[in-house]
């Protein structure tokens, strides 16, 4: 019996020959992430160790990524004193793949690990971080856990007692119309599967659509999957994930690529063809309340966020700084960017996006999670509305219970941003 | 038996259960304070320590969806509730198991606030309906964990198992 590419990337890492959907199985760990939470994930596991007899060190260094990207810099003493500790756990034990708040190498870890060639494919990737998923776009097995989790993952080497995830095939035709891309196709999705639709599931993305795609936008399809419950989004890895490997990340070494057996076993095929597709809006509070922009065009909006893990990358904001040249953020509103990386920040300066932004209104802020989380930076007032190229609308999301948060495609955010309120980039003067 | 404290809807996030912004706030021991922070009746009544302990709350589907942040189910752990959901998200279900919460996956489960509920193999009762509701067993994969109390010990014992 056929694999799809998730069961054969397990199979291996298990040491078995075949797995199929619901088999129990320990894989090894290739890359174990965390952000600020490994503060956390040090308590749990000097905990594993208490009574033992043995001494708390992880079982590889090498495959430990710590990168601080959720509160940057510290908002506060507690962070701050957070950020303190995990320096020191990493100075103890050498861990090399570490990415402070730094203007040269930091970034949000869902772009660090990619562009720094952390992630190859057919590895197993976790983090503690629920879009983790984001790493399937490079053909990588990925998925998000616990603190608790990843503490027992720092002490065995093995995730423990996974179950193999059946797949749901995607498979996507058609060209992008202008103004409509990635984000859009996820949202569109989410909004037909619905947020538990994929729950403990694999969406395995096919189809001359993801073909073209580039890297940058498969990263956006895959780190939204978990919004529809997935375990994880996949990519099977191809000529433009080892260009971009190669060419983005520096990768020499060989790179292998795992792909789905002709008569791998999925549970359900979704076909979708994106021709017609319009830009998409997830209204508030749940990211599967998606409506073409149409249905909610002229709604004010009092902030515009573009950045984030989801699309904060460089075409992103080249969509979004063309959309702005000669235009003006409207008086009543809020533009923030943030850059998903300090080398995505330095690109965009150089290409001069950075100033495009500024001069139209727009504040340009450090890399790091920003408003998405609601921990500092761009919280919202009371009654206030956000349209964000993020990945999440839940309610008190962006820090403030009694406000909404729309999702949308950067194009969109940055129509809307001139106009004042949510905009079609088809037809508002784009 | 315990009473139904909390009626909840779908796709309960744990957004709700755990607001970002006390995120620096880690520890098990210290999480408790924050449990369903913005719904600030229910977060004032536990501060009081006015629900019991094994008092249940009720949710539909896809509860503790969202992030992976662990302090959702120790939030809900430290106050020694019980989650009778008709579904679970991945990440908060693993979650649970690892940190020992009392968790019930009950597809069709009807209940009101004030409700007494009764957890049973296989099943959880309404006393106050009397109507009974078919569980779902939680991941066999899972189970060794459980037996073990939570993933710490499970490990611990998975590491002295290795020479």
């Amino acid at each position: 019996m056929g694999m799809t590419v998730v069961e054969k990337i397990l199979a291996r890492a298990a040491g078995l020959p075949a797995v199929k959907a619901m088999d129990v199985v320990e894989p090894r760990v290739d890359l174990a992430m965390s952000h600020e939470n490994a503060t956390l994930v040090i308590n749990q596991f000097k905990e594993i160790y208490e009574g033992t007899g043995r001494e708390a060190k992880p079982w590889d260094p090498g495959r430990i990524a710590i990168i601080f990207d959720h509160r940057v810099p510290a908002e506060g003493p507690k962070t701050a004193s957070n950020h303190k500790l995990v320096r020191g756990f990493v100075a103890q034990h050498g861990i090399a793949k570490f990415h402070d708040i730094r203007g040269d190498r930091g970034g949000i870890c869902h772009q660090v690990l990619p562009e720094f060639g952390y992630v190859r494919p057919g590895s197993v990737v976790v983090g503690t971080d629920s879009h983790t998923t984001s790493h399937g776009a490079l053909g990588a097995f990925s998925f998000g856990i616990g603190a608790t989790e990843m503490a027992s993952i720092w002490a065995l080497g093995v995730a423990l007692n996974i179950e193999v995830p059946p797949t749901i095939k995607v498979v996507v035709k058609g060209s992008f119309p202008k103004y409509v891309g990635p984000k859009d196709l996820i949202l569109h999705i989410i909004g037909k599967l619905t947020a538990q639709g994929a729950n403990f599931r694999v969406l395995e993305f096919h189809g001359e659509t993801i073909r073209k795609m580039s890297t940058s936008g498969r990263l956006v399809l895959c780190n939204m999957s978990v919004e529809a419950g997935a375990t994880s989004g996949i990519v099977p890895a191809d000529d433009e994930t080892e260009r971009y490997l190669r060419e983005g990340a520096g990768v020499t070494e060989k790179i292998e690529r795992v792909l789905p057996d002709a008569d791998a076993v999925y549970e359900r095929v979704v076909e979708i063809d994106v021709a017609k597709l319009e830009p998409q809006i997830a209204c508030p509070h749940t990211v599967d309340n998606v409506k073409p922009v149409g249905e909610v065009a002229g709604t004010a909006v009092h902030q515009v966020v573009i950045g984030s893990c989801t699309n904060g990358r460089l075409d992103d904001l080249a969509t979004a700084a063309a959309i702005l040249t000669g235009r003006k953020v409207a008086d009543g509103t809020r533009m923030l960017v943030f850059p998903a990386s300090a080398r995505i920040y330095s690109q965009a300066l150089e290409a001069g996006y950075l100033a495009e932004f500024m001069r139209a209104g727009a504040v340009v802020m450090n890399p790091g999670c920003g408003p998405c989380l609601g921990v500092h930076q761009g919280a919202l007032g009371d009654g206030e509305v956000a349209l964000a190229t993020t990945n999440r609308n839940f309610k008190g999301r962006m820090g403030n219970p009694k406000s909404a948060v729309y999702l949308c495609s950067p194009a969109v955010a940055a129509a809307s941003a001139v106009a004042g309120v949510i905009t079609d980039p088809r037809t508002g003067g784009c | 038996m315990g009473k139904v404290v909390l009626k909840l809807g779908k796709d309960i996030s744990t957004d709700d259960i755990y607001p970002g912004r006390f995120m620096a706030t880690v520890l098990p021991t210290e999480t408790p304070q924050f449990c369903f922070f913005d719904r600030t009746e229910f977060n004032a009544a536990l501060k009081a320590k006015a629900v019991p302990p094994g008092s249940v709350i009720v949710a539909d589907e896809n509860f503790g969806c969202g992030s992976s942040r662990e302090q959702a189910a120790s939030t809900i752990r430290g106050h020694e509730l019980v989650v009778v959901a008709r579904s679970i998200a991945r990440i908060f279900l693993q979650n649970a198991i690892n940190l020992g919460l009392n968790i019930v996956i009950c597809p069709t489960i009807e209940a009101e606030e004030g409700d007494e509920l009764e957890v049973a193999p296989g099943k959880v009762r309404n006393l106050t309906s009397g109507k009974e509701f078919a569980t779902e067993p939680l991941p066999p994969a899972r189970q060794a964990i459980i037996d073990a109390g939570g993933l710490i010990p499970y490990t611990r014992r998975r590491l002295l198992e290795r020479a």
